[in-house]
């Protein structure tokens, strides 16, 4: 191969890769540099490895790190409760209307997702239909609200992050060899034991890939805990969104920000040698190479 | 008693297709309260919680009549186009050298690919305007641009190598036996039969652009997109004409989507049209069907 051609993927990646570097991975460089100064709004910041101001910045929002734990894990497993039944019926019973409930699967991205979240809070709240039934039902108190609370903040977070569920976990269940599950059937297991001994297992790489997907997001969002929830429901998301655009605190945002990468990262490689695969990542890998 | 038990049987035997009925409505209904009230009448053209006062078209008919929202759709509009062009072709090219040449490098540019898309959106914003700030660097439609070219790309690029990966090369050395140039056969057939994986992905980056709100607000300045003025107003009450907008918004891009479903079917079904190889009888080897 001349050297020409060798350069030619260079080429096609240049614009690529140097928008990726220069707005993404270089801001990261700037936003530690930022969670290393130390002064105030007034005397303005300057750069003295101030160590400090990741501690400080956790110590200040234990509560608010743990709720977002909390918010985002119970909604990712209520996305994964609901997601896994409907995309196997989309991918094995829907027969003509595969298509269409496809769509409406996608159909939220169609709308802002300020205002669908918005729409919630119409649904939610204290005159809502909705609401009555809860409460004839008992599941809310007869003069118990639920707008402003945990559960509010939770059911917006598992609408809203609930196609990134689905879709990965169809594009797996399709490609399900059914012949398998026959075999397993063949071999006399009950309905029960070929679900959990085959298509479980199979759809593994589905469910990683969907939980990622689902949890990332769900734990960085503030758009739920600040329109659905009240003062009592502040995730992480909020008090970095507060820290930087209301308070300037520039550095202890970023210092809370970076921390906040970190122990993504450090949850998402533990996830996935507990899961065991690296479908994640490695599948299209695998595909072309 | 038969009855019931027989109620109960077909319950059973529908579970699937009833949990899946449920789970499409719950993702639609927030969809449908957008479209209904922004046929609610209300007393002081803002949203509220209720349709108490009947309904009305008049929100319709004067849709286009708050300046301060036209102009931010209008600049939603215009950042979405202009983003997703520029992630569309950069993402497209990338998507191609990464599927068609072996380069070194490779694995470490998936990784910046994916990352990106594993970050949380806040994360993304704050890094970002960490480095606006350290270049003092004037926010606004600029920086917005910036913002969203960014974290379109790795969503293109996604798009369009799943596209690429099911591509038949066959088709494009038949055109280069045919005496194609090497310009000739990319114009005349990789591009055609690739249009409809880089529309979808065009379409992808159009959402996500004008669907943003976390990135834009950390980086948007004074400019004022459609979600930032949505965001805005959400505290001192929204006025219908955002559902309207929102309404034709959503109908504007379900068609879109759905003619590129349309499409892409067609183009799957043209694809195809070359016959299945014969398979290669070999002696002494087991009868396959």
């Amino acid at each position: 191969m001349s050297l020409k051609q060798r350069l030619v993927p260079y080429w096609l990646l240049g614009p690529g890769l140097l928008w990726l570097i220069i707005f993404f991975v270089v801001p990261m460089y700037f936003m530690g540099e930022l969670a290393l100064r130390s002064g105030s709004l007034t005397t303005g910041y300057t750069f003295d490895w101030a160590w400090s101001n990741f501690p400080d910045s956790l110590s200040g929002h234990t509560e608010q790190i743990g709720r977002s734990f909390f918010y985002a894990g119970t909604a990712t497993l209520l996305a994964l409760l609901i997601a896994y039944p409907l995309a196997y019926a989309i991918a094995f019973r829907a027969g003509r209307f595969k298509l269409l409930l496809l769509f409406a699967v996608i159909a939220p991205f169609f709308t802002t997702y300020l205002i669908r979240t918005i729409a919630w809070k119409t649904i939610l709240s204290d005159s809502s239909p909705v609401v009555s039934v809860l409460q004839t039902l008992s599941l809310v108190p007869p003069d118990g609200r639920v707008l402003a609370t945990s559960g509010a903040v939770i059911a917006g977070l598992t609408y809203n992050f609930l196609p990134f569920m689905v879709l990965p976990l169809y594009a797996n269940l399709e490609r399900l060899d059914l012949r398998l599950i026959e075999a397993a059937k063949d071999l006399y297991s009950s309905s029960r034991q070929a679900f959990l001994k085959v298509t479980l297992p199979l759809t593994m790489p589905g469910i990683v890939a969907g939980v990622l997907l689902t949890f990332i997001p769900a734990f960085g969002d503030y758009i739920n805990a600040q329109i659905l929830g009240g003062t009592q429901q502040a995730m992480v998301g909020n008090v970095i969104q507060s820290l930087y655009l209301n308070q300037r605190n520039y550095p202890e945002a970023a210092a809370l920000s970076f921390l906040m990468m970190a122990l993504i990262l450090a949850v998402v490689t533990v996830y996935i040698r507990f899961a065991g695969t690296g479908a994640f990542m490695g599948d299209e890998d695998e595909e072309t190479a | 008693m038969a009855s019931l038990s027989r109620a109960w049987a077909w319950l059973r035997r529908n579970a699937l297709p009833i949990y899946a009925g449920i789970a499409v409505a719950y993702m639609l209904i927030p969809i449908v309260v957008i479209a209904v009230f922004s046929f609610g009448a209300t007393p002081k053209g803002k949203l509220t919680f209720g349709l108490d006062h009947g309904f009305t078209t008049e929100y319709w008919s004067s849709a286009f009549s708050l300046s301060e929202l036209n102009e931010a759709l209008f600049t939603s509009l215009r950042l979405a186009a202009l983003a997703t062009a520029i992630s569309t072709v950069i993402g497209t090219l990338m998507a191609i050298a990464l599927v068609r040449h072996r380069f070194r490098g490779r694995r470490l540019t998936n990784l910046l690919i994916v990352i990106p898309m594993a970050t949380p959106e806040v994360v993304i914003g704050a890094a970002l305007l960490s480095m606006f700030i350290y270049y003092t660097f004037a926010l606004g439609f600029g920086t917005l641009l910036i913002a969203h070219v960014m974290f379109s790309i790795s969503f293109v690029v996604v798009v369009v190598r799943s596209r690429l990966i099911g591509f038949d090369r066959h088709l494009e050395e038949a055109a280069a036996d045919l005496g194609a140039t090497p310009l000739a056969t990319f114009r005349t057939v990789t591009l055609p039969l690739l249009a409809p994986g880089i529309l979808a992905a065009a379409l992808l980056a159009f959402s996500l652009s004008i669907d943003d709100f976390i990135i834009s607000n950390f980086n948007s300045g004074t400019t004022v997109t459609f979600p930032l003025y949505v965001y805005g107003v959400s505290l001192r009450g929204v006025p219908v004409q955002v559902n309207v907008l929102a309404t034709m918004l959503f109908a504007l891009i379900a068609i879109a989507v759905s003619l590129v479903l349309w499409q892409q079917r067609r183009a799957e079904r043209m694809a195809k049209v070359r016959p299945e190889p014969e398979p290669i009888p070999v002696p002494g080897a087991p009868v396959t069907t």
